[in-house]
């Protein structure tokens, strides 16, 4: 732990406290020194690397189907996403053009997983201001994804589904009506979730006004996702580089513009909202077809750098991928939402109580693998 | 209660033929004082298991239910658990205050049932300052609280100390002021006497409007006072490790976590035995049966005990700040402005008799 | 704008450079990329953001790559109102010392970037506030994303 910074400043009053890497509300092995007067922060420095795996080194030696495999460790919250980010990526530098199926049933599956995500992150969100009970009802509805997952992909948390040029195997014949009967459970549970949590006065509370992000500091900060769209930045990659079948649906962007938790907390609700709406459009018009395009079985892209950007649960998830023709990539950097959200908890922390810490950092929802990779 | 008078008077008359006056009152007192462990024993297992049986129900799930029929035993088992852990304790901590620690929440907590008016006869010690020793031996409490988080030596146990000292002073105006306010009807202190003026219906219904927001005001500080959820901050799990509590284990920490229920268990006795009538029945349906006073009691206290566990699954946390707004600017000035809407009731005698 | 016309703007600066020198290609990539020498980087950085025809306000990836001889830092940009996308190189030649000006003065997402690239490749950026090791511990030895980092414990080579 580098203190240089910290001893340089440090006045008699203030005293350390050192939140992790073991912590109830830091979501992962994430450890922050916090330096603190009575309850004020008056600073936080997050140090990482507890639960570092150097996937990018890995990337180097991995061939491009064992590289989506790693992606699933990342952020494993949005997993299929991440698998989605790295087979776009390796479909556009081979120019191969999927099936429209593929492109339906992908957006479908990481619609559902963005739902799931956003269901974890409401019940621990409960937890951390305090109402224990949310937890149970979110992972009652997250239940119902991970059962539709199993089925058809396999696996609960890690799926794997996506493959360079199409899926891994075609859907379950149960799919399009699991996801019906999901979908219409899950549309009379969500304002459950307004009524026991959004409403609650000692909620908003807890939120309101707390953790102020302005657009300008949310672009400069590189803010994305949730947090970004909670500040006023217009920052969602499916509406900006629509990718598989997210040009043929249409849906609103959640945008609000106070910038506080309670802002981010709404925005992901909405969002919430909106991904099911995007699924409804898509279930019932699966297009008949293949479920992936052969390619060689031992990839090697063309020369070049490629990149491509995807909207995870997170916010906007980046592959880069520096190839020099043969089956490795030459250099594969993950561009992760976690690690820039995660620079302005300072800026947002400063001023605030403890309480008002753990509060925001709930609402910038980080799954610290996806920071540490 | 014939039965239980008699057998009390039959042990009575049979302790002091046997032995000269003083031993005969003194085993006669450490006689009370085990059925009241017992009782304080029994209490405190029953209640830990409705805390998880309640917050089960209310997260969708069973609670335990391999330990004894519905896990009755579950709380037993708990207790041998605690009994048989080692009894850990930090190097630098004060030794002396950190054993003393929990012996002053519990000693409290004793103290205060042995006060309670369960029946009519059923009553340990009916003092004439009823109310005023109950509230005076809850404010002991917070000295056991502040005394563990101080000398248990860590930095986190200190911060959840003083955050409970805080809270707890705070409310503990608005519990005697909201009671204060019922008094006013009562004019005595003394709580069998209270229970007397409730034939002419309980006083949550003689004052009408006044002692609505009294027993509402009473509630949310009753739940404030023993440090439970919304106002768990002093425990708050996702914050701060266990707060004041970290560093003991075994019993002492049983004797904690008992003292929390007890207390829990008190407050809502409290409120039965001021609002809504003690071992009286409603509309006195079943004044035949002095007997069934027993019931009546714990039935009406269950009924608030599980309000306030209502509470702690439903809300979250309030904040240290918002906490002491509350209380100071918004409780307090009710408060008083209900002391006078009471007292000008009284004074007109528009209370509703029946 | 497309490709064609911010290589025509930014050609437009050149004199105001001390080098004086920019090298635009577009070829193996799907956006414009310029390469910079490290005198010009921030001064180019800076104008890219604060010209109102390009004003790419948004850094969205900062990676420190290692091109075999040389170190470099590649900048990826984004303009929130004019949607372009941009691609700034630096490299050096120097592997012992690599220093690069910091741009956190410019986009703060930069700081937490610039100590992973000090991390994993050694590259050292001046007027950094924090410049330390982000992931690895502080007492680590060398620079693992370098391509002549050897570990015999840790790494398995196939």
């Amino acid at each position: 732990m580098e203190t240089s910074t910290i001893n340089n400043n440090f006045k008699s009053e203030e005293y350390f406290i050192n939140m992790g890497p073991q912590h109830p509300a830091t979501h992962g092995v994430l450890r922050l020194l916090l330096t603190i007067d009575g309850e004020t922060i008056k600073n936080v420095e997050p140090d990482l690397g507890y639960i570092h795996r150097s996937i990018e080194k890995m990337c180097e030696r991995d061939s491009y189907q064992q590289i989506v495999h790693l992606t699933d460790r990342m952020d494993y919250l949005s997993s299929n996403i991440n698998n989605e980010a790295v087979c776009l990526a390796v479909e556009n530098a081979l120019q191969i053009e999927v099936p429209d199926r593929v492109k339906v049933i992908r957006t479908i599956i990481a619609e559902l997983t963005r739902i799931a995500s956003h269901n974890l992150w409401w019940g621990v969100m409960g937890m951390d201001v305090g109402a224990l009970t949310t937890y149970f009802y979110a992972f009652r509805d997250r239940e119902m994804i991970n059962d539709i997952f199993e089925e058809t992909c396999g696996a609960r948390l890690t799926m794997n589904y996506n493959v360079p040029g199409g899926l891994m195997f075609d859907i379950h014949p149960n799919f399009v009506k699991r996801v019906k009967e999901f979908i219409a459970h899950f549309k009379t549970k969500l304002p459950e979730y307004d009524t026991l949590l959004t409403n609650n006065v000692i909620f908003q509370k807890r939120m309101r006004g707390v953790g102020l992000l302005s657009k300008e500091d949310a672009i400069s900060y590189g803010a994305s996702g949730p947090v970004g769209r909670g500040s006023g930045y217009s920052c969602d990659v499916r509406k900006i580089h629509p990718y598989s079948a997210l040009d043929k649906v249409t849906f609103n962007e959640a945008l609000r513009t106070d910038g506080d938790s309670f802002a981010r907390y709404e925005v992901r609700i909405q969002e919430m909202w909106e991904s099911i709406s995007i699924i409804e459009q898509l279930i019932d018009n699966i297009p008949e077809g293949d479920y992936k395009v052969e390619t060689n079985a031992v990839i090697k892209l063309p020369k070049g750098e490629f990149y491509q950007k995807v909207e995870t649960a997170r916010g906007e998830l980046g592959v880069y991928i520096i190839s020099t023709g043969t089956k490795n990539p030459y250099r594969l950097k993950f561009r992760s939402p976690g690690f820039s959200n995660l620079s302005l908890l300072n800026h947002i922390a400063v001023g605030g109580k403890i309480g008002d810490l753990v509060a925001s950092m709930a609402t910038l929802d980080l799954v610290i693998p996806d920071i540490d990779r | 209660m014939n039965l239980s008078l008699s057998i009390t008077k039959n042990i009575h008359d049979w302790l002091f033929s046997m032995m000269p006056e003083t031993v005969a009152s003194l085993t006669e007192m450490t006689l009370i004082a085990t059925v009241y462990l017992a009782v304080f024993a029994v209490t405190g297992l029953f209640l830990v298991l409705l805390e998880r049986k309640v917050a089960a129900w209310f997260q969708l799930r069973l609670g335990p239910n391999r330990v004894g029929p519905w896990g009755l035993l579950q709380t037993m088992a708990d207790a041998l658990k605690l009994v048989s852990k080692e009894l850990t304790g930090t190097v630098n901590a004060d030794k002396f205050l950190y054993n003393l620690a929990p012996y002053f929440v519990i000693i409290t907590a004793l103290m205060a049932l042995a006060v309670l008016p369960f029946s009519g006869e059923f009553q340990a010690f009916d003092i004439n300052i009823g109310i005023f020793f109950l509230i005076a031996i809850s404010s002991i409490g917070v000295i056991g609280i502040l005394l563990a988080g101080w000398s248990s030596n860590n930095k986190f146990a200190l911060i959840g100390a003083m955050r409970s000292g805080v809270q707890t002073i705070s409310y503990e105006l608005s519990v005697g002021l909201s009671l204060l306010t019922v008094i006013l009807i009562t004019g005595t202190l003394q709580l069998s006497e209270i229970v007397e003026v409730q034939r002419n219906g309980w006083l949550i219904v003689q004052g009408h409007i006044p002692a609505m927001f009294a027993f509402m005001i009473y509630m949310i500080s009753g739940t404030a006072e023993t440090n439970r959820a919304p106002f768990d901050l002093v425990e708050a799990e996702s914050e701060l490790g266990a707060g004041f509590h970290t560093e003991y284990s075994g019993m002492k920490f049983a004797y904690f976590f008992l003292a929390e229920f007890i207390n829990m268990f008190i407050i809502a006795s409290i409120a039965t035995t001021i609002f809504f009538g003690a071992w009286l029945s409603p509309f006195g349906i079943t004044e035949s049966l002095p007997w069934l006073g027993v019931f009546w009691f714990l039935g009406k206290t269950l009924v608030l005990v599980f309000l306030m566990m209502w509470f702690r699954w439903t809300f979250p946390r309030l904040r240290i700040d918002q906490l002491l707004t509350l209380e100071w600017k918004y409780l307090l000035p009710l408060n008083l402005m209900n002391i006078v809407l009471m007292a000008i009731i009284v004074w007109l005698n528009l209370t509703i008799q029946f | 704008m497309t490709n064609e016309a911010l290589q025509n703007l930014i050609s437009t600066w050149v004199p105001d450079f001390i080098s004086s020198k920019l090298e635009f290609t577009e070829e193996e990539s799907q956006f414009l990329n310029i390469t910079v020498q490290p005198a010009d980087l921030h001064k180019l950085l800076a104008r890219l953001k604060s010209n109102s025809k390009t004003n790419f306000d948004y850094l969205f990836c900062l990676s420190g790559v290692d091109w075999g001889v040389e170190l470099g830092v590649v900048y990826h940009l984004e303009s929130t109102t004019h949607n372009h996308m941009i691609v700034v190189k630096v490299k050096t030649e120097d592997r012992d010392a690599p220093v690069f000006d910091s741009v956190h003065d410019i986009w703060k997402t930069a700081e937490f970037h610039e100590c992973e690239a000090f991390d994993f490749f050694g590259v050292q950026f001046n007027n950094h506030p924090n410049l330390r090791r982000l992931f690895l511990t502080e007492d680590w030895d060398g620079f693992p994303l370098r391509k002549d980092y050897v570990d015999d414990i840790n790494m398995i080579v196939k």
